[in-house]
């Protein structure tokens, strides 16, 4: 059973449809890509998911322990306790606000104490604050950033934001996780590193992960399988090789060839 | 505890001037606007500086604590007549909050600012227009219970509880919504739920705040709680900081002196009050405090040297 399927999924903003008839299916643990030139409607898929925009038809659903949750009409706070997280291409961190502080905010969801314990302090909220703050420095270590826990999320530099927005995504504790180019104005030797460090987020917190990227190095050495978008539909989907190789994906990308035509 | 502690002693201290007479009257009646415009302002911070929500409708949830309670004492002219009075009155300003959260929240912005101030001026017509309010004549000779002890208890007990609740999990949703609302609903966190949260306790303040002034000021008429009290307690946010519960307690009681100063100087009073606003807000337009807190622990650190060591790192690492 698919962790997260999208049947026919459309969206059109005045009369143009950003998203028309898309359908996707993603496996449990499975590592996907979605690549599309710009304006292809990749980000406005995302946010249909994560319930920022409602669908104007279709379904969305997702698979949680073999229970299936319709994604449709619920509000993004909602979708996201479900066990689906995002970060953002445009990085969305909350800018004046420390770096623990986004970390934590984004562990709302796992806070046990009421309105009356955080009024009163009550010995509750000792507790479970201390919890979350180790919680909170244990994912901070992934991108070595528990050392900067105090500094504001404006004054890190942009390579690092990017870290946060993943830590931050990480730590409302998603079963499907979703990336917005998360490798976008990074050089090589970030690239590099921030494609070892998917890799091992999957394995150390069992997560299916659906990601956009530009980078086709990055698209092509991690994912297992890659859906293409153009003009807001599907066109090609399948390993990296079959992608590569996929004549509609090679128009899309570099036009269509005078000759033939 | 050294925090208890310190505020013990300025109860104290207060206190025994009260009861030395070294304390006039007058000066006392000005103790009192302070305590109130201070439960005020860290209830509007609350809605507005930390949650982001910019509301016109301050006025309106203190007149309703305000006729609350006092036509609550007015029947009841007793210390739980008066208990039950401030209560009363909490709880429906409270509702009020909740009822007038409900629809406007999804609003943002100056559109919430003007759904609010209208809901203000609701509130007064209608208490213009009822029988039990006396309409326009107002409320006279409401009994007085309010004394430094009570306005002491108040004032301090809601200004703990906010900053507890502002340094808690909820505190920090409610701050997440004001730093960028989709990035906090992606997070997990419901935002319309915050919002109505902060807009219900802030309400709530608000009219225990009314209730303080009904039951020291003898006298309670609409027009009272126009929209210019509304812009006095925004001013004294905005000059505290959007965002420090310290800043705000700091402005209220600043504005107070300033105030009390210059009723020397009748003809050019408002004059010079405007001007010090506008100086203020030149020199500071993060407001005095920014979003920064005042803490006590920062004079104890000045004692050790400590913060001073670490100015002087600051200063040289930059």
């Amino acid at each position: 059973m698919p962790i997260l399927s999208v049947e026919r999924v459309t969206k059109a903003f005045g009369g143009l449809a950003a998203v028309s008839n898309v359908s996707l299916d993603i496996m449990e643990g499975e590592l996907v890509g979605l690549i599309g030139p710009n304006g292809a409607g990749k980000t406005t898929l995302f946010n249909l998911l994560t319930g920022i925009y409602v669908p104007d038809s279709g379904t969305i659903n997702l698979s949680i322990d073999n229970q299936r949750i319709p994604l449709n009409g619920l509000r993004p706070h909602s979708i996201c306790q479900k066990g689906l997280a995002r970060t953002f291409q445009n990085i969305r961190l909350f800018k004046d606000l420390t770096v623990l502080e986004n970390v934590l905010i984004a562990m709302h969801q796992n806070i046990k104490y009421g309105l009356l314990t955080s009024f009163l302090h009550l010995p509750a909220y000792k507790r479970e604050e201390e919890k979350l703050l180790q919680d909170s420095i244990e994912l901070l270590r992934i991108f070595d950033l528990d050392k900067k826990k105090d500094e504001l999320a404006r004054n890190l530099p942009y390579g690092e934001q990017r870290h946060l927005e993943i830590i931050r995504a990480l730590a409302t504790n998603p079963k499907l996780l979703l990336l917005d180019e998360p490798a976008a104005g990074m050089n090589p030797a970030e690239t590099a590193n921030l494609m070892d460090i998917i890799g091992w987020i999957r394995e150390k917190f069992n997560l299916t992960i659906l990601l956009i990227e530009h980078d086709m190095t990055l698209v092509m050495n991690i994912c297992e399988r890659i859906y293409v978008l153009d003009y807001g539909m599907v066109i090609a989907s399948g390993t990296p090789d079959e992608v590569r190789t996929n004549k509609r994906v090679i128009e899309a990308y570099l036009g269509e060839d005078i000759n033939n035509a | 505890m050294r925090k208890f502690i310190a505020l013990g002693l300025v109860y104290a201290i207060v206190q025994i001037l009260i009861m030395t007479n070294l304390i006039s009257g007058y000066f006392q009646a000005t103790l009192v606007t302070i305590g109130i415009n201070i439960i005020l302002a860290v209830s509007l911070n609350l809605i507005t500086g930390f949650t982001g929500q910019f509301s016109l409708g301050h006025a309106g949830f203190m007149s309703v604590g305000a006729y609350v309670c006092a036509i609550v004492t007015m029947r009841m002219p007793t210390i739980p007549g008066f208990i039950l009075g401030v209560v009363l009155g909490a709880v429906a300003a409270a509702i009020l909050g909740f009822l007038v959260g409900l629809p406007t929240l999804r609003l943002r912005g100056d559109y919430l600012a003007i759904a609010t101030l209208g809901m203000s001026e609701i509130i007064r017509i209608i208490f213009l227009n009822l029988e039990i309010t006396n309409g326009a004549a107002g409320l006279i000779g409401i009994p007085q219970f309010i004394n430094w002890t009570w306005l002491f208890i108040f004032t301090v007990g809601i200004v703990l509880l906010l900053s507890n609740f502002v340094k808690s999990a909820h505190g920090r949703a409610c701050i997440s919504i004001r730093e960028d609302e989709i990035a906090a609903e992606s997070m997990g966190v419901d935002t319309i739920r915050y919002k109505v949260i902060a807009f219900i306790i802030g309400a709530a303040c608000a009219g225990i705040a009314g209730a303080i002034y009904a039951s020291y000021f003898y006298y309670l008429e609409p027009n009272l709680f126009g929209f210019l009290k509304s812009v006095d307690v925004l001013v004294i946010v905005v000059l505290g900081g959007l965002g420090s519960l310290s800043g705000s307690m700091l402005a209220a009681i600043l504005l107070a002196l300033i105030s009390t100063y210059l009723q020397s100087f009748p003809e050019i009073r408002m004059v010079l009050y405007s001007l010090i606003l506008i100086v203020i807000m030149i020199f500071r337009p993060q407001g005095l405090m920014g979003s920064r807190e005042i803490s006590l622990s920062v004079f104890s650190k000045l004692g050790n040297n400590k913060l001073w060591d670490r100015f002087k790192s600051q200063k040289g690492g930059h």
